[in-house]
């Protein structure tokens, strides 16, 4: 991975036998061509690329999802050359907000896109990106939100709970102080001349669909071989793997792939139950190795909740770095739920990677919900309003179990719980 | 069976002893993980042989070399100096699927049923697998018995194998390794749980059941903690001889920390005393 500190020699464990300081060691993100000159120079380059920023833990190199709340919950953000999974909401609304917001925080940063789907052409998908928010008009109201939740809780001191005091302050979720990322309007659309003036390759199956393949057929299915081709090619052509001595790359390839495991794309696994299990999977691993060996980071949209076989979830979540889940209210009995009014749906951060560590960063919060409000994409943390009817209906007594199961397993990586425990 | 006693008396990081070494050649011992993450227990037994002087080849399907080499760097063994005068044969598996499949190769590649619509079996990487470690007859640095590590086997499924496949070449392996040169096997395997993977529950129970010694990682029943990362669940069998008296075995809470990992009996985390 891309350690832009020198935390791997530097990392003082006495029995090591590295070699001598002067020889840094190579990691398969450095750029393989110019090693016999540059190796010295080659970490200062990693750090001057736009738009990412060396994690404060192990020194990885992140880029921004596009949303700062989530970049706070995944550690600071995506990691290069790792795979972000969104298993997508019902109707594909949230999730392909996501993915908007992934590609236009590449635009704004400059750096390359790739953007592939079956069901829209990438085209038409650039030109609905949201558009950015000016730096003074947003950080307006974000503050005078902050200011009025202050306000109104710092004159309260507890006389009874006064345990709880200690506490920390409710607050209403991660909130994201650094610049890396950027807030965007979903409600008006991204210029026309910054599209134009950056550099995206499309991928859209029904018309790659006809030419021919040049690999033997193999288990995956045509549109799966046809995408990692077109991948492998971009990297290896914009020198983005550091092989091709003439193109000095020095920026972020961001790949984006949309509704993946979907029919559209030739796959069968949302159909029926024994459809062919290893293509997808297949197609990950191969992504992964493509990702790990260049200067780029992935996003993909998969429509999980129709995928008939469960154990393909779980290799698809085994094979995926960071897997966050949406689910959201709409056309569930949870919209008119009053517990959940305040909110458009959950998000469930269902994997981290521990990537060149032992451990990660995980966040202490497990219950996230997220709503789009006032044009912005906000996730915080769930809490339950307090229950203050008369009468505890039984239904209500119901509701209130619901969320409590939601509470128990937490993070799936960290450990997950079978049973929640009843108070 | 001693080092992990050793750890549990002083409530520290895990600690390596040689001992171990001579008491187990031969062995298979099995790593599995359910609803948590096992992979300090490969980056543990990859620093553990190393340093113990073993010649190890370290099939890594899952993760680059350069991860494994940061970590090891922290658990204090350097992979690239390893690798460089011949004590660690790594297979880097994300990368070699890329030079796999997108180019054919001349001569039989290991990771070749990547390529293949319908691989029965996992012979390439088996012979692979048999040519890193076959003995050296040059007197050279003799290293000590050799070790494969294989992280992770459940990926093989994934990758289009069946369950037979995988376990054939295990047991392939184990004739090589363990019986013929006196060798240890070290594999994680995923416990899918409550998901009906089935492939993956084959592989599991048939491993299971030639395994000598099985450490299992959970998560905790009641969910997430920040100071108790999870469970290890140690299994030590003897699949030659028919269970007369029951297998021992021992539960330790852990957490994972920076450098280290420290165990601890139930209950006693040091956070919670």
């Amino acid at each position: 991975m891309a350690a832009v500190a020198t935390c791997g020699t530097g990392a003082g464990s006495t029995g090591s036998v590295v070699a001598a300081g002067s020889k840094n060691h190579v990691t398969s993100f450095q750029r393989r061509g110019p090693r016999a000159s540059g190796s010295d120079s080659s970490y200062s380059r990693l750090v001057s690329i736009a738009g990412t920023r060396p994690s404060v833990r192990n020194g990885q190199l992140l880029v921004s999802t596009g949303l700062p709340a989530l970049d706070q919950l995944l550690g600071g953000g995506l990691a290069v050359g790792t795979v972000l999974l969104i298993e997508e909401d019902k109707y594909n609304i949230y999730s392909s907000l996501l993915f908007k917001y992934f590609l236009a925080e590449g635009i704004i940063n400059g750096h390359t896109l790739l953007v592939a789907s079956a069901k829209e052409d990438p085209a038409d998908i650039l030109q609905e990106l949201p558009a950015p928010l000016l730096d003074d008009n947003f950080k307006k109201d974000f503050d005078e939100e902050a200011c009025n939740h202050k306000t109104a809780e710092s004159n309260i001191k507890m006389k009874i709970a006064w345990r709880y005091q200690l506490l920390p302050k409710m607050e209403a979720g991660p909130v994201s102080s650094s610049r890396f990322g950027h807030y965007y309007d979903a409600s008006k659309k991204m210029p026309q001349e910054l599209i134009e003036a950056s550099k995206w390759h499309g991928f859209f199956f029904p018309e790659k669909s006809s030419s021919t393949l040049n690999i033997e057929p193999c288990s995956l299915t045509h549109g799966y071989i046809k995408l990692l081709q077109f991948i492998q090619n971009i990297i290896y052509e914009e020198g983005f793997d550091g092989s091709n001595p003439q193109k000095k790359q020095k920026n972020i390839l961001r790949i984006g792939i949309q509704n993946l495991g979907s029919p559209l794309w030739g796959d069968d696994i949302c159909c029926t139950e024994n459809g062919n299990s290893h293509s997808l999977t297949k197609f990950l691993y191969v992504l992964r190795g493509l990702l790990r060996t260049s200067l780029s980071a992935c996003m993909i949209t998969m429509p999980t909740h129709l995928i008939q076989n469960k154990a393909i979830i779980s290799r698809v979540t085994n094979l995926s770095d960071t897997v966050v889940g949406l689910e959201s209210f709409i056309g569930s009995e949870r919209e008119t739920n009053p517990l959940y009014k305040d909110y458009h749906g959950l998000i469930h951060i269902r994997q981290i990677p521990r990537l060149n560590n032992l451990i990660y960063d995980v966040s202490d919060v497990k219950d996230l919900a997220f709503k789009l409000k006032r044009k912005l994409f906000t996730i915080e943390r769930l809490h339950l309003p307090p229950d203050l009817s008369d009468t505890v209906s039984r239904s209500s007594k119901q509701d209130l179990a619901e969320p409590s199961k939601l509470l128990g397993p937490g993070c799936g990586v960290m450990a997950g719980g079978k049973k929640h425990l009843d108070f | 069976r001693s080092f992990w006693k050793g750890s549990l008396a002083s409530a520290s990081s895990v600690s390596t002893t040689w001992t171990e070494l001579r008491e187990g050649l031969g062995k298979l011992t099995l790593l599995c993980d359910a609803n948590t993450d096992g992979s300090f227990l490969v980056h543990h037994f990859l620093s553990f042989y190393l340093k113990a002087n073993c010649k190890v080849c370290f099939v890594a399907l899952i993760q680059s070399f350069s991860h494994y080499n940061i970590v090891g760097q922290k658990l204090g063994v350097s992979l690239t100096v390893a690798r460089e005068c011949g004590q660690l044969v790594f297979l880097e598996g994300l990368k070699s699927s890329v030079d796999v499949f997108f180019r054919a190769q001349a001569e039989p590649h290991p990771l070749q049923f990547l390529r293949e619509a319908n691989a029965e079996n996992l012979q390439p990487l088996y012979e692979f697998v048999r040519e890193a470690l076959k003995p050296v007859d040059d007197g050279e640095a003799a290293w000590r018995c050799p070790v494969l590590l294989v992280d992770d086997l459940s990926v093989l499924l994934s990758l289009g194998m069946g369950a037979v496949a995988v376990l054939d070449f295990i047991h392939y392996c184990r004739a090589t390794v363990c019986w013929e040169r006196k060798g240890n096997i070290v594999a994680l395997v995923h416990d899918s749980g409550d998901t009906e993977d089935e492939e993956n529950n084959i592989l599991l129970n048939g491993l299971s059941h030639q395994s000598h010694l099985i450490l299992r990682a959970e998560g905790l029943a009641t969910g997430f903690c920040r100071d108790v990362h999870g469970q290890l669940r140690i299994l030590w069998r003897t699949p030659s001889q028919p269970t007369t008296q029951r297998d021992q075995s021992l539960t330790y809470q852990y957490k994972i920390q920076d450098k280290s990992v420290s165990f601890f009996a139930k209950g006693m985390s040091p956070a919670v005393l």
